[in-house]
Protein backbone atom coordinates (compact mmCIF):
# COMPACT_ATOMS: atom_id res chain seq x y z
CA UNK A 1 0.00 0.00 0.00
CA UNK A 2 2.79 2.37 0.92
CA UNK A 3 4.91 1.85 -2.20
CA UNK A 4 2.46 3.23 -4.77
CA UNK A 5 1.68 6.13 -2.45
CA UNK A 6 5.36 6.86 -2.12
CA UNK A 7 5.76 6.74 -5.88
CA UNK A 8 2.93 9.25 -6.29
CA UNK A 9 4.44 11.46 -3.61
CA UNK A 10 7.81 11.33 -5.35
CA UNK A 11 6.20 12.17 -8.67
CA UNK A 12 4.41 15.10 -7.07
CA UNK A 13 7.62 16.25 -5.47
CA UNK A 14 9.47 16.20 -8.79
CA UNK A 15 6.60 18.00 -10.52
CA UNK A 16 6.53 20.71 -7.86
CA UNK A 17 10.30 21.07 -7.94
CA UNK A 18 10.42 21.49 -11.71
CA UNK A 19 7.48 23.91 -11.67
CA UNK A 20 9.19 26.07 -9.07
CA UNK A 21 12.40 25.98 -11.12
CA UNK A 22 10.52 27.14 -14.20
CA UNK A 23 9.03 29.92 -12.08
CA UNK A 24 12.46 30.89 -10.81
CA UNK A 25 13.89 30.88 -14.33
CA UNK A 26 11.06 33.10 -15.58
CA UNK A 27 11.54 35.58 -12.76
CA UNK A 28 15.27 35.58 -13.40
CA UNK A 29 14.71 36.22 -17.11
CA UNK A 30 12.28 39.08 -16.44
CA UNK A 31 14.62 40.60 -13.85
CA UNK A 32 17.43 40.47 -16.41
CA UNK A 33 15.29 42.29 -18.97
CA UNK A 34 14.08 44.89 -16.45
CA UNK A 35 17.55 45.63 -15.14
CA UNK A 36 19.25 45.88 -18.53
CA UNK A 37 19.72 49.64 -18.25
CA UNK A 38 23.36 49.36 -17.23
CA UNK A 39 24.13 47.01 -20.13
CA UNK A 40 23.16 49.77 -22.56
CA UNK A 41 24.17 52.87 -20.62
CA UNK A 42 27.64 51.44 -20.11
CA UNK A 43 27.81 49.64 -23.40
CA UNK A 44 31.51 48.87 -23.00
CA UNK A 45 30.49 46.20 -20.45
CA UNK A 46 28.38 44.52 -23.14
CA UNK A 47 31.10 44.92 -25.75
CA UNK A 48 33.59 43.20 -23.46
CA UNK A 49 31.24 40.23 -23.03
CA UNK A 50 30.55 40.19 -26.77
CA UNK A 51 34.25 39.66 -27.23
CA UNK A 52 34.26 36.66 -24.88
CA UNK A 53 31.04 35.09 -26.15
CA UNK A 54 31.19 36.08 -29.81
CA UNK A 55 34.70 36.84 -31.02
CA UNK A 56 36.25 33.90 -29.19
CA UNK A 57 33.64 31.59 -30.75
CA UNK A 58 34.63 32.70 -34.25
CA UNK A 59 37.18 29.96 -34.95
CA UNK A 60 34.85 27.05 -34.19
CA UNK A 61 31.97 28.72 -36.04
CA UNK A 62 34.00 29.52 -39.17
CA UNK A 63 35.72 26.14 -39.41
CA UNK A 64 32.49 24.22 -38.79
CA UNK A 65 30.65 26.38 -41.32
CA UNK A 66 33.27 25.65 -43.94
CA UNK A 67 33.09 21.90 -43.42
CA UNK A 68 29.29 21.80 -43.29
CA UNK A 69 29.20 23.75 -46.57
CA UNK A 70 31.71 21.41 -48.18
CA UNK A 71 29.69 18.35 -47.15
CA UNK A 72 26.54 20.01 -48.49
CA UNK A 73 28.37 20.59 -51.77
CA UNK A 74 29.33 16.94 -52.09
CA UNK A 75 26.01 15.46 -51.01
CA UNK A 76 23.99 18.02 -52.97
CA UNK A 77 25.93 17.43 -56.16
CA UNK A 78 25.52 13.69 -55.92
CA UNK A 79 21.74 13.95 -55.60
CA UNK A 80 21.24 16.80 -58.06
CA UNK A 81 23.30 15.27 -60.87
CA UNK A 82 20.91 12.26 -60.90
CA UNK A 83 18.27 14.67 -62.16
CA UNK A 84 20.70 16.63 -64.29
CA UNK A 85 20.19 19.76 -62.28
CA UNK A 86 23.61 20.22 -60.73
CA UNK A 87 23.45 23.88 -61.71
CA UNK A 88 21.01 24.30 -58.79
CA UNK A 89 23.78 23.33 -56.34
CA UNK A 90 24.27 26.95 -55.26
CA UNK A 91 20.58 27.31 -54.38
CA UNK A 92 20.56 24.06 -52.43
CA UNK A 93 23.64 24.97 -50.40
CA UNK A 94 22.51 28.55 -49.73
CA UNK A 95 18.92 27.71 -48.79
CA UNK A 96 19.91 24.84 -46.50
CA UNK A 97 22.34 27.12 -44.74
CA UNK A 98 20.43 30.38 -44.33
CA UNK A 99 17.13 28.72 -43.47
CA UNK A 100 18.19 25.87 -41.22
CA UNK A 101 21.76 24.78 -40.80
CA UNK A 102 23.22 28.25 -40.24
CA UNK A 103 21.05 29.29 -37.31
CA UNK A 104 20.68 25.78 -35.82
CA UNK A 105 24.23 24.45 -36.03
CA UNK A 106 25.75 27.82 -35.12
CA UNK A 107 23.45 27.95 -32.07
CA UNK A 108 24.37 24.40 -31.05
CA UNK A 109 28.05 25.28 -31.32
CA UNK A 110 27.46 28.56 -29.48
CA UNK A 111 25.73 26.67 -26.66
CA UNK A 112 28.64 24.32 -26.19
CA UNK A 113 31.38 26.92 -26.68
CA UNK A 114 30.00 30.10 -25.09
CA UNK A 115 26.96 28.87 -23.12
CA UNK A 116 28.98 26.40 -21.08
CA UNK A 117 31.64 29.05 -20.43
CA UNK A 118 29.03 31.53 -19.22
CA UNK A 119 27.48 28.97 -16.85
CA UNK A 120 30.84 27.93 -15.44
CA UNK A 121 31.94 31.54 -14.98
CA UNK A 122 28.76 32.69 -13.22
CA UNK A 123 28.59 29.47 -11.16
CA UNK A 124 32.18 29.91 -9.99
CA UNK A 125 31.61 33.60 -9.26
CA UNK A 126 28.75 32.48 -7.05
CA UNK A 127 30.74 29.66 -5.43
CA UNK A 128 33.62 32.01 -4.59
CA UNK A 129 31.18 34.57 -3.15
CA UNK A 130 32.02 37.16 -5.81
CA UNK A 131 28.32 37.75 -6.48
CA UNK A 132 27.56 38.06 -2.76
CA UNK A 133 30.49 40.47 -2.43
CA UNK A 134 29.09 42.55 -5.27
CA UNK A 135 25.70 42.66 -3.57
CA UNK A 136 27.32 43.75 -0.33
CA UNK A 137 29.00 46.56 -2.28
CA UNK A 138 25.54 47.77 -3.27
CA UNK A 139 26.07 46.69 -6.89
CA UNK A 140 23.29 44.57 -8.37
CA UNK A 141 24.90 41.46 -9.91
CA UNK A 142 21.95 40.96 -12.28
CA UNK A 143 22.47 44.42 -13.74
CA UNK A 144 26.27 44.40 -13.64
CA UNK A 145 27.16 40.76 -14.45
CA UNK A 146 24.11 39.01 -15.93
CA UNK A 147 22.50 41.61 -18.20
CA UNK A 148 25.65 42.54 -20.18
CA UNK A 149 26.32 38.84 -20.84
CA UNK A 150 22.73 38.32 -21.90
CA UNK A 151 22.77 41.12 -24.46
CA UNK A 152 26.22 40.09 -25.63
CA UNK A 153 24.82 36.63 -26.42
CA UNK A 154 21.77 38.05 -28.16
CA UNK A 155 23.94 40.32 -30.31
CA UNK A 156 26.56 37.66 -31.09
CA UNK A 157 24.26 34.84 -32.12
CA UNK A 158 22.80 36.26 -35.39
CA UNK A 159 26.23 37.55 -36.42
CA UNK A 160 27.80 34.15 -35.81
CA UNK A 161 24.97 32.41 -37.68
CA UNK A 162 25.46 34.79 -40.63
CA UNK A 163 29.19 34.11 -40.68
CA UNK A 164 28.52 30.37 -40.44
CA UNK A 165 26.23 30.54 -43.48
CA UNK A 166 28.66 32.71 -45.44
CA UNK A 167 31.50 30.33 -44.69
CA UNK A 168 29.27 27.37 -45.59
CA UNK A 169 28.36 28.87 -48.95
CA UNK A 170 32.06 29.42 -49.60
CA UNK A 171 32.68 25.75 -48.69
CA UNK A 172 29.94 24.66 -51.09
CA UNK A 173 31.50 26.83 -53.79
CA UNK A 174 34.93 25.30 -53.17
CA UNK A 175 33.66 21.76 -53.53
CA UNK A 176 31.00 22.35 -56.20
CA UNK A 177 32.69 24.84 -58.50
CA UNK A 178 36.41 24.61 -57.84
CA UNK A 179 36.69 20.88 -57.16
CA UNK A 180 33.88 19.24 -59.15
CA UNK A 181 33.51 21.85 -61.82
CA UNK A 182 29.88 22.95 -61.64
CA UNK A 183 29.33 26.03 -63.79
CA UNK A 184 30.27 29.05 -61.71
CA UNK A 185 27.81 31.39 -63.39
CA UNK A 186 24.78 29.22 -62.76
CA UNK A 187 25.98 28.45 -59.20
CA UNK A 188 25.86 32.12 -58.22
CA UNK A 189 23.06 33.41 -60.49
CA UNK A 190 20.59 30.70 -59.48
CA UNK A 191 21.41 31.36 -55.86
CA UNK A 192 20.80 35.07 -56.36
CA UNK A 193 17.50 34.46 -58.13
CA UNK A 194 16.09 31.87 -55.74
CA UNK A 195 17.11 33.07 -52.29
CA UNK A 196 14.51 35.55 -51.05
CA UNK A 197 15.64 38.23 -48.65
CA UNK A 198 12.57 38.21 -46.45
CA UNK A 199 11.42 34.61 -46.70
CA UNK A 200 14.84 33.04 -46.35
CA UNK A 201 17.45 35.38 -44.95
CA UNK A 202 15.28 37.41 -42.59
CA UNK A 203 13.56 34.30 -41.23
CA UNK A 204 16.99 32.78 -40.60
CA UNK A 205 18.03 35.90 -38.70
CA UNK A 206 14.84 35.78 -36.62
CA UNK A 207 15.60 32.17 -35.74
CA UNK A 208 19.14 32.93 -34.68
CA UNK A 209 18.02 35.84 -32.50
CA UNK A 210 15.50 33.57 -30.75
CA UNK A 211 18.17 30.90 -30.28
CA UNK A 212 20.55 33.53 -28.93
CA UNK A 213 17.99 34.61 -26.33
CA UNK A 214 17.26 30.99 -25.36
CA UNK A 215 20.86 29.78 -25.11
CA UNK A 216 22.16 32.81 -23.21
CA UNK A 217 19.20 32.93 -20.83
CA UNK A 218 19.54 29.21 -20.05
CA UNK A 219 23.30 29.49 -19.57
CA UNK A 220 22.98 32.49 -17.25
CA UNK A 221 20.18 30.97 -15.19
CA UNK A 222 21.97 27.65 -14.78
CA UNK A 223 25.09 29.46 -13.58
CA UNK A 224 23.19 31.74 -11.24
CA UNK A 225 21.16 28.84 -9.82
CA UNK A 226 24.07 26.39 -9.54
CA UNK A 227 24.81 24.95 -6.09
CA UNK A 228 28.02 26.69 -4.98
CA UNK A 229 30.21 23.58 -5.13
CA UNK A 230 32.53 22.03 -7.73
CA UNK A 231 29.98 19.31 -8.42
CA UNK A 232 27.14 21.82 -8.62
CA UNK A 233 28.94 23.96 -11.20
CA UNK A 234 29.93 20.94 -13.31
CA UNK A 235 26.36 19.67 -13.34
CA UNK A 236 25.02 23.10 -14.21
CA UNK A 237 27.45 23.34 -17.13
CA UNK A 238 26.31 19.99 -18.48
CA UNK A 239 22.67 20.99 -18.04
CA UNK A 240 23.27 24.20 -19.98
CA UNK A 241 24.53 22.31 -23.02
CA UNK A 242 21.81 19.65 -22.85
CA UNK A 243 18.89 21.99 -22.14
CA UNK A 244 19.88 24.64 -24.64
CA UNK A 245 20.53 22.08 -27.40
CA UNK A 246 17.06 20.62 -26.88
CA UNK A 247 15.57 24.10 -26.68
CA UNK A 248 17.23 25.08 -29.97
CA UNK A 249 15.86 22.03 -31.79
CA UNK A 250 12.37 22.38 -30.34
CA UNK A 251 12.23 26.11 -31.02
CA UNK A 252 13.48 25.48 -34.52
CA UNK A 253 10.51 23.25 -35.22
CA UNK A 254 8.06 25.77 -33.77
CA UNK A 255 9.57 28.67 -35.70
CA UNK A 256 9.76 26.69 -38.94
CA UNK A 257 6.09 25.77 -38.52
CA UNK A 258 5.21 29.46 -38.19
CA UNK A 259 7.30 30.36 -41.22
CA UNK A 260 6.00 27.48 -43.33
CA UNK A 261 4.37 28.76 -46.49
CA UNK A 262 1.75 26.04 -46.76
CA UNK A 263 1.40 23.02 -49.01
CA UNK A 264 1.21 23.55 -52.75
CA UNK B 1 23.76 57.27 19.57
CA UNK B 2 26.83 55.38 20.53
CA UNK B 3 25.78 52.00 19.22
CA UNK B 4 26.29 51.46 15.51
CA UNK B 5 24.85 47.96 15.39
CA UNK B 6 22.07 46.78 17.69
CA UNK B 7 20.67 43.28 17.47
CA UNK B 8 17.76 42.48 19.77
CA UNK B 9 16.10 39.10 20.32
CA UNK B 10 16.84 37.91 16.81
CA UNK B 11 15.74 34.46 15.78
CA UNK B 12 16.40 33.00 12.37
CA UNK B 13 16.11 29.62 10.70
CA UNK B 14 16.51 28.03 7.31
CA UNK B 15 13.18 26.25 6.87
CA UNK B 16 12.41 24.36 10.05
CA UNK B 17 16.04 24.32 11.23
CA UNK B 18 16.68 27.13 13.73
CA UNK B 19 20.09 28.76 13.36
CA UNK B 20 19.86 31.73 15.72
CA UNK B 21 17.76 31.67 18.88
CA UNK B 22 17.21 35.01 20.59
CA UNK B 23 20.49 36.80 19.94
CA UNK B 24 21.26 40.15 21.60
CA UNK B 25 24.38 41.96 20.46
CA UNK B 26 25.66 45.52 20.22
CA UNK B 27 28.69 47.03 18.54
CA UNK B 28 29.67 50.52 19.66
CA UNK B 29 31.28 52.98 17.31
CA UNK B 30 35.04 52.63 17.12
CA UNK B 31 35.09 49.15 18.61
CA UNK B 32 36.41 45.87 17.26
CA UNK B 33 33.81 43.31 18.26
CA UNK B 34 34.44 39.60 17.80
CA UNK B 35 31.81 36.95 17.36
CA UNK B 36 33.30 33.57 18.15
CA UNK B 37 32.00 30.07 18.11
CA UNK B 38 32.63 26.72 16.53
CA UNK B 39 32.03 26.16 12.84
CA UNK B 40 28.39 26.10 11.83
CA UNK B 41 27.03 27.84 14.93
CA UNK B 42 25.42 30.70 13.01
CA UNK B 43 28.19 33.32 13.03
CA UNK B 44 28.15 34.01 9.31
CA UNK B 45 24.34 34.08 9.38
CA UNK B 46 24.60 36.94 11.84
CA UNK B 47 26.75 38.94 9.40
CA UNK B 48 24.28 38.26 6.61
CA UNK B 49 21.51 39.61 8.84
CA UNK B 50 23.44 42.81 9.53
CA UNK B 51 24.15 43.23 5.80
CA UNK B 52 20.47 42.68 5.00
CA UNK B 53 21.11 39.65 2.77
CA UNK B 54 18.57 37.74 4.85
CA UNK B 55 15.78 38.85 7.15
CA UNK B 56 15.26 37.68 10.74
CA UNK B 57 12.18 35.60 11.59
CA UNK B 58 11.66 37.84 14.61
CA UNK B 59 13.54 40.51 16.52
CA UNK B 60 15.28 43.63 15.31
CA UNK B 61 18.56 44.39 13.55
CA UNK B 62 19.42 48.07 13.55
CA UNK B 63 22.42 49.61 11.84
CA UNK B 64 23.05 53.33 12.39
CA UNK B 65 19.53 53.64 13.76
CA UNK B 66 17.89 52.05 10.70
CA UNK B 67 15.92 48.81 10.93
CA UNK B 68 17.65 46.74 8.23
CA UNK B 69 14.76 44.36 7.50
CA UNK B 70 12.37 47.27 6.83
CA UNK B 71 14.52 48.91 4.16
CA UNK B 72 13.56 48.55 0.49
CA UNK B 73 16.20 47.60 -2.07
CA UNK B 74 17.27 51.22 -2.66
CA UNK B 75 17.48 51.94 1.05
CA UNK B 76 19.44 48.74 1.61
CA UNK B 77 21.88 49.54 -1.18
CA UNK B 78 22.32 53.04 0.24
CA UNK B 79 23.13 51.57 3.65
CA UNK B 80 25.50 48.99 2.15
CA UNK B 81 27.58 51.76 0.60
CA UNK B 82 28.50 52.62 4.18
CA UNK B 83 29.37 49.01 4.98
CA UNK B 84 32.37 46.99 3.94
CA UNK B 85 32.60 43.25 4.06
CA UNK B 86 35.59 40.98 3.94
CA UNK B 87 34.56 37.53 2.77
CA UNK B 88 36.10 34.33 4.01
CA UNK B 89 38.41 33.77 1.06
CA UNK B 90 38.50 37.37 -0.09
CA UNK B 91 35.94 36.97 -2.89
CA UNK B 92 38.10 39.12 -5.17
CA UNK B 93 36.78 39.50 -8.71
CA UNK B 94 39.00 37.06 -10.55
CA UNK B 95 38.63 38.76 -13.94
CA UNK B 96 40.03 42.07 -12.66
CA UNK B 97 43.47 43.11 -11.47
CA UNK B 98 44.10 44.06 -7.84
CA UNK B 99 43.86 47.71 -8.85
CA UNK B 100 40.52 47.29 -10.61
CA UNK B 101 39.15 45.26 -7.70
CA UNK B 102 39.72 48.17 -5.35
CA UNK B 103 38.61 50.76 -7.89
CA UNK B 104 35.40 48.76 -8.52
CA UNK B 105 33.18 50.49 -5.97
CA UNK B 106 34.67 53.92 -6.68
CA UNK B 107 33.85 53.50 -10.36
CA UNK B 108 30.38 52.06 -9.70
CA UNK B 109 29.22 54.56 -7.11
CA UNK B 110 31.09 57.79 -7.75
CA UNK B 111 31.77 60.06 -10.69
CA UNK B 112 35.35 60.67 -9.64
CA UNK B 113 37.90 61.29 -12.43
CA UNK B 114 40.21 58.38 -13.16
CA UNK B 115 43.33 60.18 -11.82
CA UNK B 116 41.67 60.66 -8.45
CA UNK B 117 40.51 57.04 -8.39
CA UNK B 118 44.10 56.01 -9.09
CA UNK B 119 45.39 58.00 -6.13
CA UNK B 120 42.66 56.69 -3.81
CA UNK B 121 43.30 53.08 -4.83
CA UNK B 122 47.04 53.43 -4.30
CA UNK B 123 46.39 54.95 -0.86
CA UNK B 124 44.19 52.00 0.14
CA UNK B 125 46.75 49.55 -1.19
CA UNK B 126 49.52 51.39 0.65
CA UNK B 127 47.54 51.05 3.89
CA UNK B 128 47.63 47.26 3.55
CA UNK B 129 51.21 47.25 2.28
CA UNK B 130 50.47 46.07 -1.25
CA UNK B 131 50.94 49.18 -3.38
CA UNK B 132 53.51 47.28 -5.40
CA UNK B 133 51.02 44.51 -6.21
CA UNK B 134 48.46 46.76 -7.91
CA UNK B 135 49.03 45.24 -11.35
CA UNK B 136 48.77 41.59 -10.25
CA UNK B 137 45.75 39.39 -10.91
CA UNK B 138 44.03 37.72 -7.92
CA UNK B 139 45.30 34.31 -9.07
CA UNK B 140 48.88 35.53 -8.60
CA UNK B 141 48.37 36.44 -4.93
CA UNK B 142 49.04 34.30 -1.87
CA UNK B 143 46.17 33.68 0.55
CA UNK B 144 47.38 36.35 2.95
CA UNK B 145 47.87 38.92 0.19
CA UNK B 146 44.41 38.21 -1.22
CA UNK B 147 42.93 38.80 2.23
CA UNK B 148 44.75 42.12 2.49
CA UNK B 149 43.58 43.20 -0.96
CA UNK B 150 40.03 42.28 0.03
CA UNK B 151 40.51 44.35 3.17
CA UNK B 152 41.64 47.33 1.09
CA UNK B 153 38.64 46.82 -1.16
CA UNK B 154 36.22 46.74 1.77
CA UNK B 155 37.43 50.16 2.98
CA UNK B 156 37.45 51.69 -0.52
CA UNK B 157 34.39 53.86 0.09
CA UNK B 158 35.40 54.80 3.65
CA UNK B 159 32.62 52.81 5.32
CA UNK B 160 31.42 53.26 8.88
CA UNK B 161 31.18 49.53 9.49
CA UNK B 162 33.36 46.68 8.26
CA UNK B 163 32.42 43.05 8.75
CA UNK B 164 35.02 40.31 8.51
CA UNK B 165 33.99 36.73 7.87
CA UNK B 166 36.76 34.47 9.16
CA UNK B 167 39.59 36.85 8.25
CA UNK B 168 42.20 34.51 9.75
CA UNK B 169 41.11 31.22 8.17
CA UNK B 170 43.92 29.39 6.41
CA UNK B 171 46.66 32.00 6.96
CA UNK B 172 50.27 31.37 7.96
CA UNK B 173 51.38 32.85 11.33
CA UNK B 174 52.99 35.92 9.76
CA UNK B 175 49.96 36.79 7.60
CA UNK B 176 47.77 36.09 10.62
CA UNK B 177 49.54 38.76 12.65
CA UNK B 178 49.57 41.18 9.72
CA UNK B 179 45.84 40.87 9.07
CA UNK B 180 45.03 41.09 12.79
CA UNK B 181 47.10 44.26 13.21
CA UNK B 182 45.57 45.77 10.08
CA UNK B 183 42.05 45.26 11.39
CA UNK B 184 42.94 47.02 14.63
CA UNK B 185 44.92 49.82 13.00
CA UNK B 186 42.38 50.58 10.28
CA UNK B 187 39.57 50.61 12.83
CA UNK B 188 41.43 53.14 14.93
CA UNK B 189 42.79 55.39 12.18
CA UNK B 190 39.69 55.46 9.96
CA UNK B 191 37.24 55.60 12.86
CA UNK B 192 35.50 52.41 11.72
CA UNK B 193 33.50 49.91 13.65
CA UNK B 194 34.60 46.34 13.02
CA UNK B 195 32.74 43.10 13.55
CA UNK B 196 34.98 40.08 13.25
CA UNK B 197 33.50 36.62 12.94
CA UNK B 198 36.17 34.09 13.73
CA UNK B 199 37.12 30.93 15.52
CA UNK B 200 40.74 31.96 15.89
CA UNK B 201 40.74 32.75 19.59
CA UNK B 202 44.36 33.63 20.27
CA UNK B 203 44.76 36.01 17.33
CA UNK B 204 41.48 37.80 17.81
CA UNK B 205 41.68 38.18 21.59
CA UNK B 206 44.80 40.29 20.94
CA UNK B 207 42.93 42.91 18.94
CA UNK B 208 39.29 43.00 20.06
CA UNK B 209 37.48 45.26 22.50
CA UNK B 210 34.51 42.99 23.15
CA UNK B 211 33.73 39.34 22.47
CA UNK B 212 30.53 37.37 22.05
CA UNK B 213 30.67 33.58 22.22
CA UNK B 214 27.95 31.81 20.27
CA UNK B 215 27.11 28.17 20.64
CA UNK B 216 24.26 26.40 18.87
CA UNK B 217 22.63 29.68 17.87
CA UNK B 218 22.60 31.36 21.28
CA UNK B 219 25.03 33.70 23.03
CA UNK B 220 26.89 31.64 25.60
CA UNK B 221 29.11 34.35 27.04
CA UNK B 222 30.23 37.92 26.42
CA UNK B 223 32.78 40.34 27.76
CA UNK B 224 36.13 41.97 27.15
CA UNK B 225 39.12 39.95 26.00
CA UNK B 226 40.54 39.88 29.54
CA UNK B 227 37.26 38.69 31.02
CA UNK B 228 37.10 35.90 28.47
CA UNK B 229 40.64 34.72 29.15
CA UNK B 230 39.84 34.54 32.85
CA UNK B 231 36.38 33.09 32.38
CA UNK B 232 35.47 29.99 34.32
CA UNK B 233 32.52 29.10 32.11
CA UNK B 234 33.11 25.57 30.79
CA UNK B 235 32.28 26.46 27.16
CA UNK B 236 34.51 29.54 27.08
CA UNK B 237 37.28 27.64 28.84
CA UNK B 238 37.12 24.82 26.33
CA UNK B 239 37.11 27.27 23.43
CA UNK B 240 39.84 29.62 24.63
CA UNK B 241 42.15 26.75 25.53
CA UNK B 242 41.23 24.61 22.55
CA UNK B 243 40.32 21.48 24.50
CA UNK B 244 38.99 18.69 22.27
CA UNK B 245 36.19 17.57 24.57
CA UNK B 246 33.92 19.46 26.93
CA UNK B 247 30.53 21.12 26.57
CA UNK B 248 31.14 20.93 22.81
CA UNK B 249 31.50 17.16 22.40
CA UNK B 250 34.15 15.54 20.22
CA UNK B 251 31.68 13.00 18.87
CA UNK B 252 28.84 13.81 16.55
CA UNK B 253 25.65 12.34 18.08
CA UNK B 254 25.45 8.66 17.16
CA UNK B 255 24.19 5.29 18.35
CA UNK B 256 26.30 3.64 21.07
CA UNK B 257 29.67 2.56 19.64
CA UNK B 258 29.33 -1.09 20.66
CA UNK B 259 25.92 -1.28 19.05
CA UNK B 260 27.23 0.22 15.81
CA UNK B 261 30.01 -2.35 15.66
CA UNK B 262 27.44 -5.13 16.38
CA UNK B 263 29.34 -6.24 19.46
CA UNK B 264 26.07 -6.65 21.38
CA UNK B 265 23.43 -9.04 20.34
Amino acid sequence: MIKPLQAIARLGHHALASMSRIGLATRFFLATLLRSGVAFRRFNLTIRETYFAGVLSLIIILVSGLFVGMVLGLQGYETLQTYGSESALGVLVALSLVRELGPVVAALLFASRAGSAITAEIGLMKATEQLAAMEMMAVDPIARVVAPRFWAGVISMPLLAALFSAMGIFGGYLVGVVLIGVDEGSFWSQMQAQVDFQEDILNGVIKSVVFGVAVTAIALFEGYDAPPTAEGVSRATTRTVVTSSLAILALDFVLTAFMFRGVG
Amino acid sequence: MDNLVEIKNVTFGYGARPVLKGINLTARRGQVVAIMGSSGCGKTTLLRLIGGQIKPNSGSVRVAGQEVSELDTDGLYLLRRKMGMLFQFGALFTDMSVFDNIAFQLREHTQLPEELIRDLVLMKLHAVGLRGAAHLMPSELSGGMARRVALARSIALEPMLVMYDEPFAGLDPISLGVVGNLIRRLTDTLGLTSIVVTHDVQESLKIVDYVYFISAGAIEAEGTAEEMRASGLPFVHQFVHGEPDGPVPFHYPARPYAEDLRLEQ
